[in-house]
């Protein structure tokens, strides 16, 4: 079920078809080592790295603390530049809104740079329900349109793909058999687009920031197709969601450090595209007519909600996926949802706020806080997977067995009496199933364990039955402490409680 | 000052050699460890998983336990990290919130107390071996523990540092992930294991037990014979020696 919204199957399944699919491992390792490769040598490089991250942290943070104010201004100052402004509190709506647009100015064809809020609507599918054909003008997401799946990928949509794959797709459309050489590649796809954006009725794009200031919608793209697709149609439609607002130009350049070098390892973006209404009388090109469609859908539940606000903040970079060593291995698929990858995760459920049906999505994580580490607006989402595992727990809807076993863990870690019984039960116990100090047997809870592993077997002695006899060994020669150690304990026990100095909690 | 040793559930029924191991180098700086009976596990299974309302009562015995010690020091930055986690643990509950405060306050990993606190780089240690070292994903970005085992290991004669390729990936544990995402675990620790191979290092050290346990049991399982240890044990061990 590769490529569709959930799929009917769980993460489990979907995670079980990626893993034995070799082309899809290895393309996704190899470009996501690449990209995160690109990231750390363009964090180093910069210097600063972790003071920046931290602006555009409180650049977010302030924005989306003041979300509403910052809309209002924005909307105000785009419909004084001519822009139509319409907000969408529902995906359907946002759906309905795009449609009643392509309907009025009797659209056949729309060319789309890339937008994932667009992937969210499956906007696509929509369009082509009213006989409008919808073309994708991004390279990755033109070759995933051909294969008829969704993205893989934030900002790599056929990260899935090798070269091979994608030559057999291209050389189907192109109708004879096309070298699995890129430049050949991307040539065909470039020339076959031309035609595309000369014909097309409508210019649809995403949005990477809207300046709140001057009510301006600024696109990052490496292909310039986003440019033909703002400059060629005589209508755009802009989509956005709504978290996407940063107050001016000024933190725009905050944005504008962070969000290449993360995504790509590149220092800037080839095209920065800043697009302020539609064409005026002077301009030379440029749509007459330019929709701004605001996307709630779901977004606004996080607001005012101390564990998952910061959602809001995502820039949309992709660097937590490129960081996850599960995305690594399963791809973006097998998260079954519209975003994939350790922001999927989280926002997958968030925005739907149906914990049950996204049941296992946030058990797909080793909570490692590489996504954190990644990430340049310093989103918890390691912290956030766990608290959607407890709202999940606390709303009733815990799997039973685990449920089951969480109580014996609680009962028997609770009580250091029942501890120390449990663990001489299970030292009578293992006598059945060790060999060699290890445990092979695959059934019950060690069935998954021992599919990959020897698991070890209980110590003939706890530390703690040992403890008596280690103490009194210590303590016949025991050393006089060093007098500076001895000082550096009381100072470090000092600090602490001034609340300076003392121990890094791996903050920032 | 009292320091006392939180051994860890793991370290206490499977891996006790750890816990001796940092208890005999310690003695060596003439800081006696305190063993308080009544801790059982730092509710990390529990809370990781969601089942916060039963974290907190494994986590109670933590609390008790340490009530009265200046130092709380562990052969593990991720149940370190778990009591770093205990004002979050308890936030509606006004009585556990301070105790939860202060226990984080002075809780520290292992290599953290050793070269932070006490000021040691060097314990004196011959290792003459081939040695890789991973840094377990809580410990190194929760806890931000990553000098202080190179600088020990710097420090430890004749051993031989092999940097480990793509060292800062998960080796797949997460705790009950292991069980319930059982495929990508594997997939996981078995690139880890593979990263190890590559290395030809003798010996591999690390700082959780927990961690070593999985990377252990995938070379145990494809019949390897790599040496996994705590880097307390490497550094007892090459004391001993020296």
């Amino acid at each position: 079920m590769s490529g569709t919204d959930k799929g009917g199957t769980t993460v489990k399944e979907r995670a079980g078809l990626a893993l034995n699919d070799e082309f899809l491992r290895k393309a996704v390792k190899f470009t996501t080592e690449r990209l995160r490769n690109g990231k750390k040598a363009a964090a180093e490089q910069h210097g600063n790295w972790d003071e920046w991250r931290e602006r555009g942290r409180q650049i977010r943070l302030h924005t989306i603390a003041h979300l509403d104010y910052y809309l209002n201004l924005f909307a105000d100052n785009a419909r004084k530049n001519g822009v139509h402004v319409h907000f969408a509190e529902t995906g359907e709506e946002a759906v309905r809104i795009s449609l009643e647009i392509a309907r009025r100015v009797r659209a056949k064809t729309v060319v789309k740079s890339k937008s994932m809020v667009t992937e969210e609507l499956h906007l696509n599918h929509a369009l082509d329900s009213i006989g409008v054909e919808a073309i994708e003008t991004d390279l990755g997401e033109y070759i995933i349109q051909l294969a008829g799946e969704t993205p893989s990928h934030i900002i790599i949509p056929a990260i899935h793909k090798n070269r091979y794959q994608i030559a057999d797709l291209l050389s189907a459309e192109a109708g004879e058999t096309l070298p699995p050489d890129t430049t050949v590649l991307a040539g065909f796809v470039r020339k076959k687009l031309r035609e595309k954006f000369l014909e097309a009725d409508i210019g649809m794009t995403g949005c990477n920031f809207a300046i709140a200031e001057t009510g301006s919608m600024v696109l990052f793209e490496n292909e310039g197709n986003a440019r033909m697709v703002t400059t060629v149609p005589k209508t755009q439609i802009t989509l956005m969601g709504m978290e996407r607002i940063i107050p001016s130009w000024a933190d725009l350049e905050v944005m504008a450090t962070l969000l290449p070098r993360s995504a790509t390892g590149q220092k800037l973006t080839v095209y920065m595209s800043g697009i302020t209404g539609p064409k005026r009388v002077a301009d030379g090109d440029g749509p007459e007519e330019m929709h701004i469609i605001i996307v709630d859908n779901g977004r606004s539940l996080q607001l005012g909600d101390p564990e998952f606000q910061e959602l809001l903040n995502c820039i949309r970079c992709g660097a937590c996926l490129n960081a996850c060593p599960v995305y690594r291995h399963i791809g973006g698929h097998a998260y079954g949802g519209t975003y994939s990858g350790p922001i999927g995760a989280v926002l997958t459920p968030a925005l739907k706020k149906n914990v049950a049906e996204w049941d296992d999505i946030a058990n797909a994580s080793s909570l490692c806080g590489a996504c954190y580490e990644a990430c340049p607006v310093k989103i918890p989402l390691h912290e956030m997977l766990i608290y959607l595992r407890r709202r999940k727990v606390e709303a009733g809807r815990g799997n039973a067995l685990e449920t089951a076993g969480m109580k014996g863990f609680a009962a028997v870690m609770g009580n250091v009496k029942r501890y120390r019984t449990a663990l001489k039960l299970g030292r009578i116990g293992q006598k059945l199933v060790v060999r060699e100090g290890g445990i092979r047997l695959k059934v019950g809870p060690l069935k998954g364990w021992n599919a990959y592993r020897v698991a070890p077997s209980l110590a003939k002695e706890t530390f703690r039955e040992r403890w008596a006899t280690l103490e009194q060994e210590i303590r016949s020669d025991l050393r006089e402490m060093d007098p500076t150690m001895k000082e550096r304990m009381e100072r470090a026990a000092r600090e602490r409680e001034n609340g300076k100095g003392g121990h890094s909690h791996g903050e920032g | 000052m009292k320091v006392s040793l939180f051994i860890t559930c793991l370290s206490d029924a499977v891996y006790p050699r750890v816990g001796e191991a940092m208890v005999r180098l310690l003695a060596r700086y003439g800081v006696r460890l305190d063993f308080p009976q009544v801790q059982t596990c730092c509710g990390q299974p529990a809370f990781n998983s969601g089942y916060w309302k039963e974290a907190r009562e494994s986590a109670a015995t933590i609390l008790k336990a340490f009530a009265d010690s200046d130092f709380v020091i562990s052969p593990s930055g991720s149940c370190t990290g778990m009591i770093h986690h205990y004002p979050k643990l308890f936030e509606n509950d006004p009585e556990w919130l301070p105790k939860a405060q202060e226990l984080q306050r002075k809780s520290y990993e292992f290599t953290q107390f050793l070269v932070q606190v006490l000021g040691v780089k060097d314990v004196g240690a011959v290792f003459p071996h081939k040695v890789t070292y991973h840094p377990s994903c809580h410990g190194s970005r929760l806890l931000g523990v990553k000098d202080e085992p190179l600088e020990l290991m710097r420090h430890v004669r004749g051993l031989e540092l092999v940097p480990l390729p793509f060292a800062e990936d998960c080796c797949g544990f997460g705790g009950t992930f292991a069980v319930k995402m059982a495929d990508i675990s594997g997939a996981m620790v078995t690139e880890k294991a593979d990263h190890v191979r590559e290395t030809e290092a003798e010996v591999l050290v690390g700082l959780d037990m927990a961690c070593l346990m999985n990377i252990a049991g995938n070379l145990r399982y494809r019949g390897d014979k790599v040496k996994v240890l705590h880097l307390a044990e490497l550094l007892e061990e090459g004391v001993k020696r020296a």
